[in-house]
């Protein structure tokens, strides 16, 4: 039966082109804008590491004070003193510090000319805590850290320019004048948003090239290759003077596995603020916050509000267009009148009335779907005028895409049949026998 | 024509009516906010940065293998690396001027700080915020600013420091916004502001007219005019330099700059975006508005065109329904345009319950985008104008129909229904 009112609907899509044209185009633009902006907000409001999103937690410690801070809040980043510090106290069961470096490659080989290898000044913990995949060898170890040690990390991709993509662990590398050693290469691992680094980072940048023992970029005094945050009157002049400021520059993350641990280690982040005001250090009482993962994107507006605004508007667009199949139906429906009323007189149910131009509708949803999904598709590769070019080429017409834009066609249409259908099944049969 | 026969007609076909005016009403909230959302961002887009902006392009290059600049030794020989470069720049036949500069508006890489008017004054009341321009001598000529009052900088006046040494800044050029603030008696030229809290004075000998600061966000908005430039070379690993090309000769300045500088010295990276024009840089800061006025403005019109056919296509519908009424109508006097004013008058009536329910709903998304994102007020000037629109709208979309009805024969009403 549902096949025959298929056919019924088909037939009626026909018989009224124009009026048919004008549901199923409402339909598709709906469908169209809202779910090309829906792939963008899905790509850049996402969990980069979901198996492990609410066990890792970035701490702040307020070093400005009152009078300096972010309204009330404490800086985004450490600085060297009470990243040190943390690392030192060792209180959570992995824990990482990083700032991003700028280095090149030296010429050698077939390349005359230096390469960029911009990346992270990282400790060990860094690749086991995030679970940085690798094509070959691995991280290196916490000696590594207190070594000092020349070890990188490289990306597939510099692995590729650099060594033809072939297992370069052990190799030599020099990069800006410095030799170090490959000890890993990473398969291609860039989670989006990049919640690791919020400071520097907008969250969607390309990925990193290179990873360096913390420890040894401090001793090479590099500079941070991303943002500085200073506050009141610089007076510093060298390196060391620079570290014991009050600039903030480095991120720290640790990971904490249950909320006991949690509990303990803000705990131990008030005590440490609360002796440092005790040493002198601040004067104002202890500022701290651990931020897990999804809190820490939110907190650092991670979605970009085109993102939120160009939903918001697509959604109310298709509403509208909803609004006006709910009339149009009702329209097509109602013309219908006398053909109702002789089938009711014939014996068909008003619940098989009911089915009847619910399936109807639902044709009209599958054609407004196909419509939406070649709007979609010409869309998505359009969104590059609207977002930065690292954030467009997250939105991607994939399979689950596909399906969500036929699966919203068809439910909002028949639900905007609902109400035709309704009245087309409410008609008074002998009403309409009598008047024809 | 009484409205009481409308009206009573409007009441048998309250679920369309209902729609109608829904649809109106929304289309009027979106439509409203949206050309007040293109409107806001078109005028973010094309304020003028101060700059001289044809013929001018950034070069941004990394040294490989060059000193840290933490330690005067290595200060001294990043600065010859950078004279030698600003040099090299200067003698291409396509040059008409060089400044360095660790940034240009729109870039959206900032030094900020903040200037006051006495010392040693904190981060709180009485400060201005400002950005930092560290460039030379040829900066006005190069960016293309006007000067207002006092001089520009001199060769004489040019320092050089580490691009982290907190250096004194005996003298500074500052915009006239910034002027205006810090000095709203007028008079900048020759008086003392103090940087970033520090105790020793800076004398303003300069005011130009406009420059932005680089933040394109809406970091940067606060103080968007108030740049401060600074005489100082920065000698760090990497170095920016500003070049005016010939009029008209932006391209083939640009071509010949990576030549030129790997010949200076190869030990260096240039990628492809270390030569970029200012157009790119101003398109690439706007990206985002430009998209959103695009985006805004297709969304209006499919919008407009959607409710348009939607009126369209009901009264049509009702059209058809009420042919013999119509016919009745006509047979007992009603002239052909009587007819059309009924149907326009209905129109009328339909759409003005819409967009009465359309202003408060316009205003209300106003509202809540204003809660939640940086939006202002809209003016009521932009609501009125829509509510005009939404009923010119209306009107046209229903003109076609009600001819048509208009065109219905009086011999209709002798048939048969």
């Amino acid at each position: 039966m549902l096949a025959y009112y298929f056919q019924l609907g088909l037939r009626s899509l026909r018989r009224n082109p124009a009026l048919t044209a004008l549901m199923v185009m409402a339909i598709g633009f709906g469908v169209a804008a809202s779910m090309i902006t829906y792939s963008v907000f899905r790509a850049v409001s996402g969990n980069p590491i979901p198996g492990k999103s609410a066990q890792l937690f970035t701490p702040q410690i307020d070093s400005w004070g009152p009078q300096q801070n972010l309204k009330g809040e404490p800086a985004e980043a450490l600085g060297y003193i009470d990243a040190m510090a943390l690392m030192r106290a060792h209180e959570a069961k992995r824990q990482t510090l990083l700032y991003p470096v700028q280095l090149s490659v030296m010429p050698g080989g077939n390349r005359d000319l230096p390469l960029n290898a911009n990346g992270y000044a990282v400790t060990a913990d860094f690749f086991t805590m995030f679970e940085v995949p690798f094509r070959y060898g691995s991280g290196w170890g916490a000696q590594d850290d207190d070594t000092r040690a020349s070890d990188v990390v490289i990306s597939s991709e510099l692995n590729q320019k650099l060594f033809a993509g072939a297992n370069s662990v052990g190799r030599a590398l020099n990069l800006g004048g410095h030799d170090y050693r490959v000890v890993g290469v990473a398969s291609h691992w860039n989670p989006r948003p990049r919640f690791y680094d919020l400071f520097t980072t907008s969250g969607f940048a390309d990925e990193p090239d290179i990873y360096m023992v913390f420890n040894r970029a401090l001793d090479l005094q590099m500079r941070t290759g991303g943002r500085n945050s200073c506050r009141g009157s610089l007076a510093y002049t060298t390196w060391q003077g620079y570290l014991q400021s009050n600039c903030v520059w480095i991120t720290p993350w640790v990971e904490l596995d249950s909320p006991a641990e949690v509990a303990s280690y803000r705990s131990f982040l008030t005590h440490y603020a609360a002796d440092q005001r005790l040493a002198g250090r601040f004067d104002w009482a202890a500022n701290v916050r651990l931020r897990d993962v999804m809190q820490w994107l939110d907190y650092e507006h991670v979605v970009p509000p085109e993102s939120r605004i160009s939903l918001a508007v697509a959604l109310g667009f298709f509403l509208i267009c909803l609004v006006n199949t709910i009339g149009l139906l009702l329209a097509k429906f109602m013309r219908r009148a006398g053909e109702i009323g002789v089938r009711r007189a014939l014996g068909a149910t008003r619940g098989e009335i009911y089915t009847q131009y619910l399936v109807e509708a639902a044709t009209v949803g599958l054609a407004g779907g196909v419509l939406g999904l070649l709007l979609t598709a010409t869309g998505v590769s359009g969104v590059g005028i609207l977002f930065q070019p690292e954030i467009a080429k997250l939105a991607q017409l994939d399979f689950s895409l596909v399906g969500l834009t036929f699966v919203v066609a068809i439910v909002a249409t028949v639900l905007a049949a609902f109400y035709p259908a309704w009245r087309a099944a409410h008609v008074q049969p002998a009403w309409q026998l009598k008047s024809s | 024509m009484t409205l009481h026969p409308i009206l009573a007609a409007l009441r048998k076909h309250k679920a369309g009516v209902v729609l109608i005016s829904l649809q109106i009403a929304l289309t009027l909230a979106i439509v409203c906010n949206a050309v007040f959302i293109i409107g806001q961002r078109v005028e973010r887009v094309n304020r003028p940065t101060g700059l001289d902006e044809n013929d001018l392009f950034l070069v941004s290059q990394q040294w490989v293998g060059a000193p840290g600049g933490d330690d005067p030794a290595g200060v001294e020989k990043l600065d010859v690396m950078q004279r030698e470069d600003l040099t090299a720049l200067r003698n291409l036949p396509d040059v008409a001027s060089v400044a360095p500069s660790n940034s240009i508006p729109l870039l959206n890489s900032s030094w900020t700080g903040a200037l006051s008017l006495k010392s040693d004054q904190k981060f709180e009341k009485g400060i201005t915020r400002t950005a930092y321009y560290f460039t030379d001598e040829h900066a006005l000529a190069t960016l293309g600013l006007r000067l207002v009052a006092g001089r520009a900088f001199t060769a004489a006046d040019v320092q050089h420091q580490g691009a982290r040494d907190q250096r004194n800044r005996p003298i500074v050029i500052v915009t006239q916004a910034l002027a205006d603030k810090l000095f709203p008696q007028g008079g900048a030229v020759g008086k003392v502001v103090y940087t970033d809290g520090s105790s020793a004075p800076s004398t303003v000998i300069g005011v130009v007219a406009r420059l932005q600061t680089p933040a394109s966000g809406s970091f940067g908005n606060d103080f968007a005019w108030n740049s401060t430039l600074v005489p100082t070379r920065l000698d760090a690993n990497f170095a920016r330099y500003v070049v005016r090309a010939k009029p008209g000769r932006r391209d083939a300045a640009m071509h010949a700059v990576p030549a030129t500088l790997y010949a200076v010295n190869p030990m260096r990276v240039l990628d492809d975006d270390s030569v970029k024009s200012f157009a790119d840089i101003r398109a690439s800061a706007y990206r985002a508005d430009v998209g959103m006025a695009i985006l805004m403005g297709v969304v209006c019109l499919i919008l407009l065109c959607v409710t348009a056919a939607g009126i369209v296509g009901l009264t049509s519908f009702w059209v058809g329904q009420r042919h013999r009424q119509i016919g009745v109508r006509r047979a007992l006097g009603a002239r052909k345009v009587d007819i059309l004013h009924y149907f326009q008058i209905e129109n009328l009536l339909i759409a003005g319950a819409g967009v009465l329910v359309g202003v408060l709903l316009a205003i209300g998304l106003n509202m809540w985008l204003m809660s939640h994102y940086e939006m202002a007020r809209i003016p009521l000037l932009y609501v009125l104008t829509g509510v005009l629109v939404m009923l010119a709208i209306g009107q046209a979309a229903v003109f076609v129909p009600a001819r048509r009805a208009s065109n219905v024969p009086p011999v209709v009403a002798t048939r048969a229904a």
